[in-house]
């Protein structure tokens, strides 16, 4: 879990990296685009290197859903009592020191996974197109986004990654091993996954504000 | 200084005449003069040698068709056991606890002494076996100290091969500090947990063998009977116990070709003391009443600096290590008026600083009897603080001002904390107040050297036996003694024992077995069916009561047999006025107290005989009748030179029968104690 | 202070269980939390009703036979076991839920009594150093440096109580299981096993049903020895090397 989880997260700084093209305008966003069909050609046939990295991603999420349901099966039955519920008292439900980001890992996890979907249809296939569709790539993101629905759809969603992460980048490193505070709150680690998550999340909410507020180049 | 001649060296006057000599007082009859002969005669640093030279051996081929008991997993009998399977025994232990692991040993604090001379002061194995028999109040055996203090040096290096964190200087060699006004740096420890750190070694040695195959283990087992079956020569051996399951309340038998007991102390008979809650007598009480002399029970050690109780309803006592008293000034007000004010409003001048006073050259590090007796006395003269007026004060208030309030944190911040959790109070603002309590009973089932009771086939180790530590006991020995009794004399004559064996196999309804069980379940029954309304813990809180106020710190023949007489009562009142609810065939935890509190009465009003037959002070025990001019202890070695074993009469309502074992002191001269 | 209890009473494993309200109207503060259920309990006896059963044996706080969940938090608001806990953390007309551990492989036996077997049974899968008794070296011929050593024992210093089971949102064990492996990986001595003890702690560990750890943090906020969560990745670090070597050779 922790490795694929890993994995996507450097695929979401560099899809973020991509985002920010918007900023460079048309031409260059949609070069870009059209550059990583291109990308290690003639070694790579035309969208051969996306095509990697789409059996990468696929790989990583079937792994990483897999993880969650084996684990959270597991979890279930550790933490469960036959007939009842595991504690009774309703005070402290919200533990000593958990972070929200760890209640809603599982559910967060399924918004993210489910806004992925919806996300690939909008802009990489172009199957749904609110506000138009369009050859250029750029035209998408724009027509899009000038949608206050579509900008708050989207914002719900990064807002869940952002949680997701900020729980996610923690838990995987320390299961590779990496944390040396004798705490959750006090390691290096949080402070990397807060930062990591800060980054990641402002980064992909700047584009559509910006178009929906019309400050795109 | 032996008791004999006075300054004027005419026969003392005090010296008592009656008890001992009678062969019939009105509390016990006089037995026959009892040996060890199991110990080698000889060069004392050649006896464990001799012993293990002359102990028969058992092939390695046979060991796993014999069968040994072992009750009680602390540090004897984990180590026993672990030890035991590991020589390819079939073992089988058996702990009231849920987990070998929680077994008293664990609240050990201070250390664990060995002979190592690590600093190269002049320690020795000669020396730390003179320290322990001259703090034993000269009335443990040379013999069995000298094998101690050989096999501590071995205990260290068991443990720390095991992985024990002893703490160690920067170097990356372990760190020795002297312990218990000895003069040397002897004392291994890990921090304030070294019991802990020790049973946690022996625990793992355990499961190691448990998960081997060798050692089979029941928790939550409580011993209730011994059997015994005689052999074809006649000799009753002892072959197996009787056990509940405290889950189901199933009764069980289990046989096998030798016994251990290696049960703990029976500090709980003055219900608060610093033991655990489950911490009791019953293992070795029924081994007493099947026939095993029970020695010395009067020997109690009581410690001077627990934390005092705060109400009635307090349930046992924590102990905070006697360090405090390196730094820590001892008082009480001048006045007792005084008792009840904030003591920072009490003037310099109306404090008494009476260790200090009384003492002036050893102050406040007078050995533990000394400062509890002290204690003691200061509170019976009203002048005690706190609820009660049971207490007295430790201030650090000058140590802070000298030493600076970080190196003070330092050396006694864990001490400080645990003492503000459980008083609300802070130390390092006002002074803390102390109240002795029962700690440790150097008395328990006699044994020869190799640890082998009266009964054949039944041995006892660490604190449940009487052996090595005489009538007080040195700081930094208990964990040293439970250890080298479990993993180094046990195991070895133990083997000397079963080279005879297998025995016979005893069927699960042999008749000794059947009688038994039937005798622990009528037992049960009878405590359930008395129906009456006293809870069993106020009984025992009275028992303890009358124990700690008549066989506590300081006895006299008036206040004992007022002590025997109240406790034959309160017996009475037991069997048929406690309420004990629920069934047997369930967890129900006052039935296993009533069992406990039960044996507790009887084994009570032994102390008490005990107690009031010796009529002299020594080790931790102040006999009223027995004191110098200026009221200090005064011992009679002409008179009590022995080992106290008791044998519980054979007809319903008799007297016990006391056996005399005499002490020789070879290597040792014995002396008189002076701290003055 | 008067104080009200609702005290998980179940009868036996079989049996379902309920929360039970009692009041009790003289607690003192200075009791700890223990003795304000033998005060319980000695009123429930002397009324002729089944005492409430929990566990508890040294009371000072060093043997972890005690723990309950206390206001749905394992021994209660304090960094500390339930024994040493004091009534003077709460208040007069406080309602206090009092709750047995609760996790899969933690059963209830009665009432706030769970076994707890599930631990001894992962020491015996390798939470041990082999040394055999009569086998040990001079014990200064194994140096340890200092630092090793302070952390070996930081790890040592667990007392099995079973709070960060019980605190864990995943039931996981991990907490106790890594505190062993740190303890016996630090030391020289721990080494030849190191492979196979994690191997054989953590397969046990799983065996027996406990959860997955997912790095919350519960377990070690609720621990009353404070053992580190590093331990936790020194466990992982560990478990990823034997695994390693295992696959590779």
């Amino acid at each position: 879990m922790a490795v694929s989880g890993l994995i996507m997260i450097g695929y979401l700084l560099l899809h973020m990296y991509g985002n920010l093209k918007v900023f460079a305008g048309k031409e260059a966003f949609d070069e870009y685009a059209h550059h990583l069909r291109t990308f290690g050609e003639p070694m790579l046939p035309y969208e051969g290197l996306l095509w990697i990295v789409r059996v990468v991603l696929l790989a990583a999420i079937i792994v990483h859903v897999y993880a969650v349901v084996v684990l959270w099966r597991r979890n279930r039955k550790a933490g469960a009592v036959r007939g009842a519920r595991r504690y009774y008292s309703k005070k402290n439900r919200t533990g000593i020191q958990r972070s929200y980001a760890s209640f809603t890992m599982r559910w967060g996890g399924l918004v993210v996974l489910a806004f992925i979907v919806y996300h690939l249809l909008h802009l990489t296939t172009n199957d749904i197109a609110p506000g138009g569709a369009s050859d250029s790539p750029y035209e998408r993101v724009v027509n899009g986004f000038e949608i206050w629905y579509v900008v708050v759809a989207y914002t719900i969603a990064m807002l869940a990654v952002g949680f997701h992460l900020w729980h996610g980048i923690w838990s995987a490193l320390t299961t590779l091993g990496q944390n040396r505070s004798s705490n959750r709150i006090d390691s290096r680690l949080t402070g990397l996954a807060v930062v990591v998550t800060l980054v990641i999340t402002l980064g992909f909410l700047m584009p559509p504000w910006a178009i929906f507020l019309g400050l795109e180049a | 200084m032996t008791s004999t001649p006075n300054a004027t060296g005419d026969v003392t006057p005090d010296a008592p005449t009656g008890a001992s000599s009678e062969t019939e007082t009105e509390y016990h009859r006089l037995g026959e003069d009892i040996r060890d002969t199991a110990a080698p005669s000889g060069p004392i640093e050649r006896r464990w040698d001799d012993r293990m030279f002359g102990a028969r051996l058992v092939n390695p081929a046979n060991r796993r068709k014999i069968k040994v008991l072992v009750v009680g997993t602390g540090l004897a009998g984990a180590s026993a056991a672990a030890t035991l399977g590991e020589a390819g025994y079939q073992v089988e232990t058996f702990c009231y606890q849920d987990s070998p692991r929680r077994a008293h040993s664990i609240a050990a604090q201070g250390g664990i002494n060995a002979a190592k001379n690590y600093r190269n002061d002049g320690d020795s194995i000669y020396r730390l076996f003179y320290d322990t028999v001259k703090g034993g109040d000269f009335r443990a055996r040379e013999s069995n100290v000298y094998r101690l203090a050989q096999v501590s040096v071995n205990i260290i290096d068991q443990c720390v091969a095991q992985g024990v964190p002893f703490a160690r200087e920067y170097g990356g060699l372990l760190d020795n500090r002297s312990f218990g006004g000895v003069q040397v740096s002897r004392t291994f420890y890990a921090r304030g947990q070294t019991g802990q750190q020790l049973l946690i070694g022996a625990y793992q040695a355990l499961e190691r063998q448990i998960a081997a195959g060798t050692v089979t283990m029941n928790t939550r087992h409580e011993m209730l009977e011994l059997i015994l079956v005689p052999d074809a020569e006649g000799v009753e051996r002892a072959r197996g116990i009787v056990v509940r399951d405290m889950v189901t309340g199933e009764i069980e038998s289990h046989t096998a070709d030798a016994v251990v007991l290696a049960t703990g102390g029976y500090g709980n008979v003055f219900f608060l003391s610093t033991n655990a809650m489950g911490s009791n007598t019953t293992a070795t009480w029924r081994a007493h009443k099947k026939g095993a002399y029970f020695a010395n029970p009067c020997y109690t050690q009581i410690h001077p600096t627990c934390i005092p109780v705060s109400g009635d309803y307090q349930s046992k006592l924590t102990l905070m290590s006697e360090s405090l008293r390196n730094d820590g000034r001892i008082w009480v007000p001048k006045n007792k008026e005084d008792a009840e004010k904030d003591p920072r409003d009490i003037a310099e001048d109306d404090r008494d600083y009476y260790l200090e006073r009384i003492y002036p050259s050893f102050g406040n590090l007078v050995p533990r009897d000394i400062a509890s007796r002290a204690a003691k006395y200061q509170c019976d003269d009203g002048k005690g603080v706190g609820p009660g007026g049971l207490g007295v004060y430790l201030d650090f208030a000058d140590a802070i001002e000298r030493l600076g309030r970080p190196a003070v944190e330092a050396k006694y911040g864990n001490l400080f904390d645990m003492y503000a959790r459980i008083t609300g109070e802070d130390p390092y603002e006002r002074p803390m107040r102390i109240y002795p309590a029962v700690h440790y009973v150097m008395g328990g089932l006699w044994v020869d050297y190799d640890l082998q009771t009266n009964i054949t086939g039944l041995f006892c180790a660490g604190e449940a036996n009487f052996s090595d530590h005489g009538a007080n006991r040195l700081g930094a020995s208990a964990l040293m003694q439970g250890l080298a009794d479990g993993y180094f004399v046990l195991p070895n004559t133990l083997a000397d024992y079963l080279a005879g064996s297998p025995f016979e196999k005893i069927a699960d309804d042999h008749p000794a077995v059947l009688e038994a069980r039937q005798a622990v379940e009528e037992r049960l029954q009878k405590m359930l069916a008395i129906n009456g309304t006293r809870t069993v813990d106020s009984i025992h809180k009275e028992l303890g009561q009358i124990m700690w106020e008549y066989c506590g710190m300081e006895r006299s023949e008036e206040g004992l047999t007022k002590a025997i007489g109240l406790i034959r009562e309160l017996q009475n009142e037991f069997w048929t006025n406690v309420k004990v609810t629920g069934t047997n065939e369930e967890l129900n935890q006052t039935l296993e107290r009533a069992g406990r509190v039960a044996d507790f009465l009887e084994l009570g009003e032994l102390m008490c005989i005990d107690a009031l037959n010796r009529r002299e002070s020594c080790g931790g025990h102040f006999r009223a009748e027995s004191q110098t001019e200026d009221g200090e202890a005064l011992r009679h070695d002409d008179e009590f030179a022995y080992v106290s074993a008791w044998e519980h009469p054979a007809e319903v309502g008799g007297k016990p029968i006391l056996h005399k074992e005499p002490l020789e002191y070879e290597y040792v001269e014995m002396k008189a104690r002076s701290y003055k | 202070m008067k104080i009200t209890v609702n005290v998980w009473r179940q009868q036996d494993a079989e049996s379902k269980g309920s929360m039970v309200p009692y009041v009790l109207d003289e607690v003192s503060e200075h009791m700890s939390f223990l003795e304000m259920l033998d005060v319980l309990n000695e009123q429930l006896t002397l009324e002729g009703n089944d005492p409430v059963a929990f566990d508890s044996d040294c009371r000072e706080g060093i043997c972890g036979t005690c723990g309950v969940v206390i206001n749905g938090i394992p021994h209660g608001p304090e960094v500390t076991t339930t024994c040493q806990l004091h009534m003077r953390t709460f208040k007069d007309g406080d309602v206090i839920d009092i709750e047995p551990w609760r996790a899969g492989s933690f059963p209830v036996i009665k009432d706030l009594v769970v076994d707890r077997g599930a631990f001894d049974r992962i020491i015996q899968a390798g939470g041990y150093i082999s040394a055999p008794t009569g086998s040990a070296v001079e014990a200064n011929n194994i140096p340890v440096p200092k630092a090793d050593a302070d952390h070996a024992f930081e790890a040592a210093t667990c007392i099995s109580c079973g709070a960060c089971v019980a605190a864990c949102p995943n039931g996981s064990a991990m907490l106790f299981t890594a505190a062993k492996i740190t303890h016996l990986g630090l030391l020289p001595q721990g080494q030849p096993e190191r492979d196979s003890r994690v191997l054989g702690m953590v397969e046990q560990h799983d065996a027996e049903g406990f959860g997955g750890c997912t790095n919350i943090g519960e377990c070690t906020a609720a621990c009353p020895k404070g053992i580190p969560l590093d331990t936790i990745s020194r466990l992982n670090r560990d478990l990823l090397g034997a695994l390693s070597r295992q696959t590779i050779g």
